[in-house]
């Protein structure tokens, strides 16, 4: 087993190492190139940007989504915007602003070589897109325009109305379906990817289910790239699509890729609260909304009246009052907190008190309702359709729901796991938003691993195996893990129980929530750990999974998903337990401030948490990876 | 509330598929549509009989996944609304709802509600971008785009794909679909240099997998982003135009 983690971070001045870098890893000459081939499970933002610039480069690529097309990944449902320090509006921003404030918004639990080459190649990416025809907001003189976003002090947010993240996405699925079109990159759709097949060491290839008629296939390749998005419906309600899941990292962190910081969620402050047991998901209003509305909760837990009949004086603006620098723009990790203390003291609104108000009154007087309404008309109209309440009229009701996982697979500099040639990049991996993400982030860093980063890092891998043919698909290595994969899916319908697997995907959620969620501490955690197994014993044996495995089975598929889950929350527990110390979401109620803010330990817990699977869920072997900060002084975050 | 759904149930592409009829009891207004299928599927599961297979993921209305005919109409009642955003107060208590999958020929059914769109990726693939490599662009501010060119520009990319245009069309026609694509890129200035052999190229893809047009309105109305079909009417335009220049572009090449 790994002992140690090689980060790989090369040396010499910040500014300096990714230009550095970039010399001194091996290229693949252009005609070589195509003697490789590369597979990419996944086809959001990573996944697309990076197969269509594989493509481009010679490579030859195969794509895997379990979607029926490419853009159905989750990176269409962002909202705000995406983050590039171009400085157009001539406000102070720079490369190493964009640097400090994602170090320091991560509360310093991120790598910083990693940090700044996102900050850096974050200009390349909104060229990109807008060569690529993405439609981004522009100002009168038709250039672009910016907004501002949680955590930062400058305006950097590029976006499209409140679908940035379509169009973001239908740019990189574009550049995929013109390599579709050249030959370069094969697509294959409603292909789930079920494991990762590793041979003398190395990943040679993937086993899949087709969803349509339940053929358990192998596919080989030089080298495997995971770009399958976090793991926030580990708590069942978030604002995770349906299909989201860890499976596929998950089945690569079995076979010897470690999974470093799962306990770093983020509960994105402003979701639309739920309105009854039968939720499905909860629906994200976009941080954006934070730029104009005021968030705010009666002054009295008492206070029963509407909320327009509740005058200034009685009501409690508590982020402009507790934060007057970042007032209602504060991170997402200080903003959620603050909300839940609201409504755990009794001030919550709405018909089941659960929420709090975003406000956007004075900003309508202020600037007029056509300025709101071009600026957030899609986000109020959903608002509505799904709350029948007219935003305009009476402030929105939002509350925190689990939103992104900044844990995620181990990775070097390069964007590889422990396991050589498999890499994981954009959500599925750890490495840039410490123990928070600001808004605005994770697409920039989705399509920096992709489109910038994967491309040049790849080849110093692929070099060594120059004239290796890949492993023939009917290698043992394969046959053994295609065995094992048919025989998890027999099992599942033959557990022939009398409980759907929503049922236990929903019980696992209401656990998660509480003992790991927005605040944890020891004696929760410990009872989380003695529950999960416990409920994943009666999932096992007591699961009820209808129809075969011959036909489209959407039960089968899920089974499989949610018996990962299981293991996964085992081990966001074992972590979220073993860090005792607060930093960004991940906040221990035991370590904090007479204030309540998070109380870090720079000390002991400067460190990636590494773990690697050892056979049992509930027992992961630790490997640190000490952070060393050369350039940013480790001080408390404050935004007051 | 109580409703009485019609469900189409087909087990496979070959086989016969037929309505069924639920009860489906004791709902709440506030769910969406999807959320009551989950509660009915749930209750099958417990009857022992397979629950129904529906296509859905992001349930915020924006990856375009899900989609049935309700009651005959695309997305159902509520206009600009994906299936997934539709909400149960639409519905009155007692209602009898029907629900079919997308009919159309160029959505073969793949099981109960499920149909393959993938010839919406067929359309894509024909000219559905620009050709820019990784790298090679210059900065985002070189070409200012006036803002009406822009604003139109996201109209048309809003489509989410959904095929609700396709399945609310008598023809099984697809333009409002490869219009909102074309348009989207053709009203750029960087989509230019690829203008008219994108549209001959995307148009002639269109017309092997769906019906023609023949301007009923239907795809409009049934659009859960609204898009307009004055798109098509600018991507009929420019397919005439690209004839012509497509042509003279052969000529000059000898």
């Amino acid at each position: 087993m790994t002992t140690t983690l090689e980060s790989k971070v090369p040396s010499g001045p910040l500014a300096d190492k990714w230009e550095n870098h970039k010399f001194s890893v091996r290229l693949v000459n252009p005609n070589n190139k195509r003697k490789f081939k590369i597979i990419i499970v996944g086809s959001g933002l990573a996944g697309a940007s990076a197969a269509a610039t594989l493509g481009e480069l010679g490579y030859n690529v195969e794509v895997f989504t379990f979607h029926d097309t490419p853009r159905r990944a989750h990176s269409i449902a962002a909202q705000g915007g995406i983050n590039a320090a171009k400085n157009y509006h001539n406000d102070g921003d720079s490369v190493y602003r964009l640097f400090y404030d994602t170090i320091k918004g991560g509360d310093y639990r991120s790598r910083e070589a990693n940090v700044h080459r996102l900050a850096e190649v974050s200009l390349n990416i909104i060229d990109q897109a807008t060569a690529q025809g993405v439609p981004f907001a522009r100002e009168y003189g038709g250039l672009l325009d910016n907004r501002s976003f949680g955590g930062a002090q400058v305006s950097r947010t590029f976006y499209a109305r409140g679908a940035t993240g379509q169009q973001l996405l239908l740019g990189a699925y574009s550049a995929l379906m013109r390599q579709v079109e050249t030959g370069k990159v094969k697509l294959h759709t409603r292909i789930e990817m079920l494991d990762v097949v590793k041979k003398d060491g190395r990943a040679v290839g993937i086993v899949t289910r087709d969803l349509v008629t339940g053929e358990v296939k192998s596919h080989s390749a030089h080298a495997v790239v995971l770009a399958t998005g976090g793991y926030s419906n580990a708590y069942f309600l978030s604002t995770n699509a349906m299909a989201c899941n860890v499976s596929a990292i998950w089945r690569a962190h079995r076979q010897g890729a470690a999974f470093a910081n799962p306990c770093y969620t983020q509960i994105h402050p402003t979701c639309i609260p739920a309105s009854d047991e039968f939720q499905s998901k909860l629906t994200l209003m976009s941080e954006s909304l934070r730029n104009d509305g005021r968030i705010w909760v009666p002054k009295s837990a008492d206070d029963k009246r509407g909320p327009n009949e509740i005058p200034p004086e009685d009501r409690d603006y508590y982020l402009e009052r507790m934060y007057p620098a970042f007032g209602n723009l504060v991170p997402r990790d200080v903003a959620s907190r603050a909300s839940k203390r609201m409504v755990d003291s009794g001030k919550g609104v709405g018909p089941l008190e659960n929420g709090v108000y975003l406000d956007f009154q004075s900003a309508i007087e202020r600037e007029g309702k056509d300025v709101i309404e071009d600026r957030y008309s899609n986000l109020f109209e959903m608002y509505n359709r799904i709350t029948d309440e007219n935003p305009y009229k009476v402030p929105m009701r939002i509350y925190p729901a689990p939103h992104y996982t900044m844990g995620g697979l181990w990775v070097d500099y390069n964007l590889m796991t422990t396991v050589p040639g498999l890499y994981a990049i954009g959500e599925a991996n750890f490495s840039d938003h410490g123990a928070n993400r600001l808004g605005a982030s994770a697409l920039m860093q989705g399509l920096a691993d992709g489109y910038f980063v994967l491309p040049y890092t790849i080849g110093d891998y692929l070099a060594d195996y120059l004239g290796d043919s890949v492993v023939p698909t009917d290698d043992p290595v394969f046959n053994e893990v295609e065995d094992a994969v048919s025989g998890r899916v027999d099992g599942y319908l033959s557990a022939n129980g009398t409980r759907s697997v929503d049922w236990f995907h929903k019980e696992l959620g209401k656990i998660m929530l509480d003992q790991c969620g927005m605040s944890r501490s020891e004696s929760g955690l410990q009872k989380a750990l003695s529950d999960i197994p416990a409920l994943y014993e009666e999932f096992q044996s007591d699961m009820r999974v209808l129809g075969t495995n011959e036909s489209m089975n959407q039960s089968l598929e899920k089974a499989g998903r949610v018996d990962d889950f299981f293991e996964l929350a085992q081990a966001m527990c074992v972590d979220a337990l073993a860090r005792d110390e607060s930093c960004g979401g991940h906040f221990r109620e035991e370590f904090q401030t007479d204030e309540g803010e998070a109380l870090r330990d720079d000390e002991n817990f400067a460190h990636v948490a590494s773990w690697f699977w050892t056979g049992d869920a509930g027992n992961p072997e630790l490997v640190k990876e000490e952070l060393e900060f050369e350039n940013v002084a480790l001080t408390t975050r404050s935004y007051k | 509330m109580n409703i009485v759904l019609q469900v189409w149930r087909q087990d496979s592409p070959e086989s016969r598929g037929g309505f069924k009829t639920y009860q489906v009891k004791d709902i709440s207004e506030e769910m969406s549509f999807l959320e009551m299928l989950d509660i009915l599927n749930e209750r099958l599961i417990n009857q022992g009989e397979e629950p129904i297979a529906f296509d859905h993921d992001c349930r915020e209305g924006i990856c375009g996944t899900c989609g049935v005919m309700i009651n005959g109409q695309a997305h159902g009642p509520q206009q600009g609304t994906a299936t997934c955003q539709l909400h149960m107060r639409k519905f009155q208590d007692g209602e009898t709802v029907v629900v079919e999958p997308w009919r159309a020929t160029g959505f073969p059914l793949i099981r109960d509600l499920v149909v393959d769109r993938s010839a919406f990726d067929r359309i894509v693939e024909g000219g559905g971008y620009i050709s820019v490599d990784t790298g090679s662009a210059p900065d985002a501010n070189l070409i200012p785009i006036p803002k009406l060119v822009a604003d139109t520009a996201f109209d048309a990319a809003a489509c989410i794909g959904c095929g609700a245009c396709v399945a609310a069309c008598p023809n099984g026609a697809a333009n409002l679909f490869t219009a909102a694509k074309i348009s989207h890129l053709n009203l750029l200035p960087q989509g230019q240099s690829e203008r008219w052999s994108r549209t001959e190229n995307m148009v002639e893809i269109m017309e092997e997998f769906f019906g023609s047009c023949t301007n009923h309105g239907e795809c409009e109305k049934a659009c859960p982003k609204q898009i307009s079909i004055d798109f098509i009417a600018l991507m009929n335009a420019d397919y005439v135009k690209a004839k012509f220049k497509n042509r003279r572009l052969v000529s000059q090449n000898g």
